[in-house]
């Protein structure tokens, strides 16, 4: 439970990857911009028949889920008390943290009246029958609980530095901005001893935290698949049923373990440090369970509604259905083998197999198997592409530069260490 | 002992999740529907009577232009704004009369606008109540000063009846709520209904409207398909329909008796009743979690041993 489980990646910041990311991400807001100008009609391809486009599917609906990685790793932590997973947990809560902001600022943009957004605090506004209004309180709270999760990695940081960047910056323009040196130092310095007051405080009332960032996620990720329950009449049968929240929560959880196990082999690779193999080879033990739960529940309730004809008919929705089934049930047997478990390319093989048919599935709920009725097409634009491209790279640009701030990355000892620094 | 705490977790996983979620979903079917409330104010539209001539369309704008903001549409031939014939209901379009032709024998006119449901799912699904259903007219109304404009109305919609203003900066939703700050507050009629030279569109109490439909059917059955689109469509809706063609040709889909809204509902309040279900959750694992990290600190160096050992 020590801090010293962490350590800042003490690498480059201003690679050639930053430059591609930000670019994409200005990019995107650009035409964020022309959107709240000229209005969403000029930037996007979203009609009365199909209000919800790209956005809300890819960034909200499933970027959350994506964004599960804190959630699933967190209930393994700290409910099933597999303490040695503690040191995965705080790269998971960035991402998570990421996932969530953005998918909360996805939604500003998406919506078309964003300032009245405030009536979620007017307890007379209040709509208990919305999943929706659910949804929204929960996302909100969720993206606060993981920002205080994330906070003893900062006052970690403020503690431990000695602001040489800043003591250069004020040396290079020392008067230019009417700054005084020492004075500033000095508030600086302040900061660090108000941070090390707050960390024992906060380290002792953290636990409820996160058992709350435990109990969130429950709620709303359920509640995702709820949002649809509405629609009977235009959501394909294969995908509209009461259990919907249910699918949608299992879903979410193994889409989280698979996605902290991409997150950490990708960050191995891309920031070269030694696989976690220990640790992914367990994390990728209980995903074949959740997944066969989930798929035992599709098929329980396909047969329930007497929709088994209507899956097998090869069409244009039973397809989609079969490959999302089939993804996730592909990777969820190839990781029975506990061979396979202990090899970083097979992990990273089923990984993205059980992300992509976990993903497809909420694609299938929110877009592919939702017909508004004749004479409704959608395809997203280039523009409404560009922006979720733009946000998800903005997404990886403030985890590759934060990694590089804060400590996040779970330490490496010894040897290891030497290796990495090597490489 | 890995085998028995993954017991645990599937146990408690199942407790936590899967019964709070799952359970609705079966407990579901025997729900009854409430009955209609044929007080409330509607409108019934004859398509045997509608002649197409769209003054219900041009009146509908000329009313209520300027409350909700609605500007006609304008063809790109038209500088003189002589002419406005939009193809479909849109953010500037509350009502609509288009022509349906099955064959060139048989046809008719049909007319479109929010269809006021006794049981309106964009009501239900809004998360910030700025669709409201008023208790005594059942008039289905809009607020665009709490609206955030997620469009969630649209998406619950059967009818896709409400519409967004895509290509405004500043947009809203747009649909019929019966005159009611216009016409309907002046007159005591919708303005459709009052200009409609036909009589193909009556205006009153639902119950007034349904009693004039059957006495219809009954004394022309051979004009009319038998059967009153409305009555009992989606739990009944206040705007009901007469015609001589399949409604299904008209674009009025074929929908079940109980209202989306129910169903969902239903299975919404099932979990959070009371909101026990969460504080529950919640509470349940913050024991587990405080007695895990006891533990922890008890026997750190242990606990990593035994954890190593298994689950891989």
């Amino acid at each position: 439970m020590s801090h010293d489980e962490y350590q800042i990646h003490r690498a480059k910041i201003l690679t050639p990857a930053f430059w591609v990311l930000l670019t994409l991400t200005v990019i995107g807001f650009a035409l964020i911009a022309v959107r709240f100008i000229w209005g969403i009609g000029a930037v996007s391809n979203l009609s009365d028949g199909y209000p919800w486009g790209i956005w809300i599917t890819y960034d909200v609906a499933t970027g959350t889920a994506i964004a599960c990685g804190g959630y699933a790793v967190a209930i393994l932590i700290y409910i099933r008390n597999k303490m040695h997973y503690h040191p995965l947990i705080r790269s998971a809560v960035l991402t998570s943290l990421f996932g969530y902001g953005l998918a909360g600022f996805s939604v500003m943009v998406d919506v078309g009246r964003p300032w009245n957004a405030y009536n979620f605090f007017v307890p007379s506004q209040w709509q208990a029958n919305s999943a929706m209004f659910e949804v929204a309180l929960c996302v909100m709270a969720y993206t606060t609980v993981l920002a205080i999760e994330f906070l003893p990695a900062v006052l970690t940081r403020l503690q431990e530095t000695n602001w040489s960047r800043a003591r250069s910056f004020l040396e290079k323009y020392h008067g230019r901005f009417g700054l005084d040196t020492p004075v500033v130092l000095e508030k600086l310095e302040r900061l660090g001893q108000r941070a090390l007051w707050l960390q024992p405080k906060l380290d002792k009332v953290l636990i409820f935290v996160i058992v709350l960032g435990i109990t969130l996620p429950t709620m709303h990720q359920s509640s995702l698949g709820s949002l649809l329950l509405i629609a009977s009449t235009k959501l394909y049968p294969l995908w509209h049923t009461g259990f919907l929240p249910l699918l949608f929560l299992i879903n979410c959880m193994f889409i989280g373990y698979s996605i902290a196990i991409l997150e950490s082999i990708i960050s191995s690779y891309g920031f070269k440090r030694p696989f976690e193999i220990e640790q992914l080879s367990g994390l990728a033990s209980i995903t074949p369970y959740l997944t066969s739960i989930w798929l035992c529940v599709v098929v329980g309730d396909l047969v329930w509604r007497g929709q088994v004809a209507n899956a097998l008919r090869f069409d244009f929705y039973s397809a989609f259905f079969l490959l999302e089934f089939g993804l996730v049930a592909t990777g969820s047997l190839l990781l029975f083998s506990k061979k396979r478990r202990q090899s970083p390319r097979w992990l990273f093989i089923t990984a993205v197999l059980i992300v992509l048919g976990g993903a497809l599935y909420r694609f299938n709920v929110y877009l592919i198997g939702f017909n508004p009725g004749q004479g409704w097409r959608y395809f997203p634009s280039l523009a409404e592409l560009l922006i979720t491209v733009g946000i998800v790279a903005f997404e990886i640009l403030g985890y590759q530069v934060l990694v590089k701030l804060f400590p996040v990355l779970p330490r490496l000892h010894g040897h290891e260490e030497q290796a990495a620094v090597k490489a | 002992m890995s085998q028995k705490s993954r017991r645990e977790f599937l146990k408690l996983a199942g407790l936590a999740g899967a019964g709070l979620v799952a359970a609705p979903a079966v407990a579901l079917a025997s729900h009854p529907v409430a009955g209609a409330n044929d007080e409330e104010l509607g409108m019934l539209y004859d398509a045997t009577k509608c002649v197409g001539c769209k003054a219900c369309m041009s009146a509908c704008k000329r009313v209520n232009g300027d409350y909700g903001s609605l500007s006609y549409e304008q063809a790109k031939f038209d500088p003189d704004k002589l002419w406005d014939a939009p193809q479909d209901l849109t953010g500037s379009t509350r009502t609509l009369i288009k022509l349906v032709k099955d064959t060139p024998k048989e046809w008719s006119y049909v007319k479109y606008s929010c269809m006021h449901c006794q049981k309106p799912s964009c009501v239900s699904v809004c998360p910030v109540a700025a669709m409201t259903k008023d208790k005594i007219t059942g008039i289905v109304d809009y607020n665009k000063n709490t609206c955030i404009g997620c469009r969630y109305c649209q998406i619950a919609c059967a009818f896709n009846i409400p519409k967004f203003q895509w290509e405004k900066a500043i947009p809203q939703i747009v649909k019929c709520d019966l005159c009611k700050n216009t016409n309907l507050k002046q007159k005591g009629i919708s303005a459709c209904a009052e200009v409609c030279p036909t009589g193909a569109i009556m205006f009153g109490k639902r119950k007034d409207l349904l009693a004039e439909a059957k006495k219809r059917l009954a004394e022309h059955p051979k004009q009319y398909v038998n059967h009153i689109y409305g009555e009992h469509e989606l739990g009944g809706t206040n705007h009901l329909y007469l015609a001589a063609l399949q409604f299904k040709k008209l674009g009025l889909p074929e929908l079940k008796g109980e209202a989306p809204a129910e169903f969902s509902e239903k299975i919404q309040h099932t979990i959070y009743k009371g909101f026990i279900a969460p504080v529950a959750l919640y509470g349940t694992l913050c024991f587990i979690a405080v007695r895990n990290m006891k533990k922890g600190n008890d026997h750190t160096a242990e606990q990593k041993k035994s954890d190593d050992g298994g689950d891989q």
